[in-house]
């Protein structure tokens, strides 16, 4: 727990939190991208450089590119924007809460709080590939399959939306 | 097959840029404050104010009749006319401009005072290098700056120049014969209006 | 004197024992070649494209216009910094800032001689493309944040374009990674920089290689917004892109990040396929590695320049289609080739072999962008 470790903690924590409660949603993006930068300095942090380095490409590059466009092709560009807190906070409170629970749970029971004498350091693209692709190449497919419905289910879409305006 | 025409147009390029090593032909450009285009007969880009004779204030053919000040469409002349007389080349008793003020910001090089001039005036510059350190006073020219004589004319305008100067004199010895004619009548009064119409 | 020499040398030797010492040793230079480097990049592409036009190019500034570059840092430097009066005033500023420092950042896992490399990271080539990525976040800062239409286009057209050939450029490098079998781009010199006889073992020289090369090529052209697909900053159509609202300085700052993007893809490509700082030829190893680096650097970038000044801009669609109908399938392609490559028997029937493979590809797919290439009836939904 040293202090860049509470920077970079801090910085994500804060990007986190903007990204909820900022008015305006390209603000909310852009700090989205601040939060996603924080996580991967903590991947790095831990010796992670694979994975680290991939939350960037794909989160901060990818992902918050999309969800850019997203907003700015579906919202009235930038004047529309949404309350500071929703109405029912409450549930969502009671939700954090219960989610934080579990986790916790499973942190404080699970073995991961055992003591581990030094992190991998060989957490490389070796190991990863390593794994993919031999002990979890099931749940690989799966999420791959996922991603490919969600595809064709855009693809379907574009082209619905095509055909009537045609 | 694909990538064909990007190889062409590669190696035309390629032999645009070795070739202007090689070949001074090549380059068209011309360096300019060094190297000058000789000057076209036609050109013209500032209006200028003919004098005759030596004296520009003695020769000026402006009487001031402000018909170019009416005509310019972005309005940049400005005349103010004299209350006095004083005789022209000619001899003749005229007004004269008091003021004549032409700004070269506001000028669009369009000729229409030249053309609307029945004293042939104004006529038209080849100068094109006006620009200057002061853009309020440097670029309202007075008439001693627009002032140019009837020899400059000549020389940047050859042709125009003589026919204007034909026209001219063939208006005076018209004038003059009709004087003489009417020798005993009272003098005609001096409205040379008909200049334009003639020439 | 000498004594002042030899304890200036003393005192720089033990600034490079201490760590801080050594990153700085490491870190000026990067900051300092090459953006010098942008300066005599931008003086010499004017010439260039002017020889191309026959013309002479810049040539007032000092004796052949050598101080052109000077010239315009100076009138960058002094003209006013305008912010529209609508702009997100903060996204506005921190957007040329964070583009530069990716630019910038890009340089630290390159190697740019045998010795000179910032950070030797393992997973260099991934944090190549993490930092390039952070670009794209700093195009749409720049675009959104002007409130401006023009730079909002832009952006967008930049962001399609960077996203639709991040995934061939990705594609085409990964050919290099996986000969090396290493991320690190250290690693991946280090398995191009020996020889056979005289002739050096980059990957260039194989098919998939040079397939690969020319593939990261276009792609990286695309990737830093060069001609013939510089449509985000379209002159004709939407005058500057995502930083027409952006002036004096800051507009210099895009200007640089640009040009340095070019370098760093450029050392990229250098470095996966063309041997990083390795010499052509066994006899010339003794030349100091950072000039080779630097002349393939300045190669490379001389075939940028011709390529300006010869292709006309795409079009939109044209873009697209290149991107997923032809680079696409042939980066596949070539991914294929390198692997099925590293398990044939080595020898002149595997090359061949390859190579056939890769032109028949090369053909196929070029036949049918071709045969497919008018436009298709467009269907206006609003402009009727």
């Amino acid at each position: 727990m040293n202090f860049s470790f509470l920077l970079v903690a801090a910085l994500t924590l804060a990007g986190a939190l903007a990204a909820m409660a900022l008015r305006n949603l390209v603000h909310c993006v852009l700090a989205l991208v601040v939060g996603f930068v924080g996580l991967a300095a903590i991947y790095l942090q831990l010796g992670a450089q694979f994975v680290g380095l991939a939350q960037i490409f794909v989160y901060a590059g990818a992902v918050a590119i999309l969800a850019a466009f997203v907003i700015l092709l579906t919202q009235g560009v930038e004047h529309r924007t949404r309350p500071a807190a929703a109405m029912d906070w409450a549930v969502g409170a009671l939700l954090a809460c219960g989610v934080f629970a579990v986790l916790a749970w499973a942190v404080v029971r699970g073995v991961a709080h055992l003591p581990i004498a030094a992190p991998p350091s060989n957490a490389g693209v070796h190991a990863i590939g390593d794994a993919m692709l031999h002990r979890f190449v099931l749940p690989l497919e799966v999420a791959g399959l996922l991603l490919t419905v969600a595809l064709i289910g855009a693809v379907l879409l574009a082209m619905r939306d095509g055909e009537a305006g045609a | 097959m694909l990538g064909k025409g990007i190889a062409l147009g590669l190696a035309e390029t390629a032999r645009n840029f070795f070739g202007s090593f090689f070949r001074r032909e090549r380059l068209t450009t011309v360096q300019f404050p060094e190297e000058r285009l000789p000057q076209i007969e036609a050109a013209r880009n500032f209006p200028f104010l003919v004098f005759d004779g030596a004296d520009w204030q003695q020769g000026m053919r402006c009487v001031a009749c402000q018909i170019c000040e009416k005509e310019c469409p972005p309005k940049c002349i400005l005349i103010e006319k004299s209350k006095d007389k004083k005789p022209d080349a000619t001899g003749k008793p005229q007004f004269y401009p008091a003021v004549f003020n032409i700004d070269v910001s506001v000028c669009m090089s369009c000729q229409i005072c030249v053309e609307v001039c029945p004293f042939d005036a104004i006529k038209m510059d080849v100068d094109f290098e006006l620009s200057t350190h002061d853009r309020f006073g440097g670029l309202l020219w007075d008439k001693q700056r627009l002032s140019k004589s009837n020899e400059h004319y000549h020389h940047i305008h050859p042709t125009e120049a003589a026919a204007v100067d034909a026209a001219l004199a063939a208006e005076r010895a018209k004038l003059a014969a009709k004087a003489q004619a009417a020798s005993t009548a009272t003098p005609a009064a001096s409205t040379p209006a008909t200049a334009e119409g003639q020439a | 004197m000498s004594l002042f020499i030899l304890h200036l040398l003393t005192s720089i030797h033990a600034l490079a024992a201490s760590t801080i010492g050594h990153t700085l040793l490491m870190v000026v230079p990067v900051m300092v070649v090459f953006p010098a480097l942008f300066a005599v990049t931008t003086l010499l592409e004017r010439k260039g494209l002017g020889r191309i036009q026959n013309r002479y190019g810049p040539n007032r500034a000092g004796p052949w216009g050598l101080l052109q570059p000077m010239a315009d840092g100076i009138k960058a430097l002094t003209k006013e910094d305008v912010v529209p009066e609508a702009a997100d005033r903060l996204v506005h500023f921190c957007a040329p800032v964070l583009m530069v420092l990716s630019a910038f950042l890009v340089y630290a896992v390159v190697p740019v001689s045998r010795t000179w490399v910032v950070a030797p990271l393992r997973a260099g080539v991934l944090f190549f493309f993490a930092a390039g990525s952070l670009m794209e976040i700093a195009v749409f800062m720049a675009g959104w944040s002007s409130r401006s239409q023009y730079s909002l286009l832009g952006a967008m057209r930049a962001l399609a374009q960077m996203i639709s050939y991040e995934i061939p450029l990705v594609l085409s490098a990964m050919v290099a990674v996986m000969a090396a079998g290493s991320l690190s781009m250290v690693e991946i010199v280090r398995r191009q920089a020996g020889y056979t006889g005289i002739w050096p073992h980059w990957f260039v020289l194989t098919p998939w290689g040079l397939f690969g090369f020319a593939l990261f090529l276009i792609a990286a052209t695309a990737e830093s917004n060069r001609c013939p697909f510089d449509l985000p900053e379209g002159e004709s159509e939407i005058i500057a892109g995502y930083y027409i609202e952006y002036s004096g300085f800051k507009f210099a700052l895009f200007f640089l990040a640009e040009y340095l993007g070019m370098f760093a893809i450029s050392a990229l490509g250098i470095t996966l396929f063309l041997g990083g700082w390795s010499a052509p030829f066994s006899f010339l190893a003794w030349v100091p590695t950072w000039i080779w680096f630097f002349a393939k650097l300045l190669a490379l970038i001389a075939g940028f320049i011709w390529i300006r000044g010869t292709l006309p801009r795409l079009r939109m669609d044209q873009l697209m289609r290149f991107a997923w109908e032809f680079l696409l399938p042939m980066t596949l392609c070539n991914v294929f080739v390198a692997g099925a490559w590293k398990f044939l028997p080595a020898g002149v029937l595997r090359w061949l072999g390859c190579a056939l493979v890769l032109l028949g590809a090369y053909w196929l797919l070029g036949r049918r962008l071709e045969q497919r290439g008018g436009l298709p009836q467009r269907n206006y939904r609003f402009a009727e």
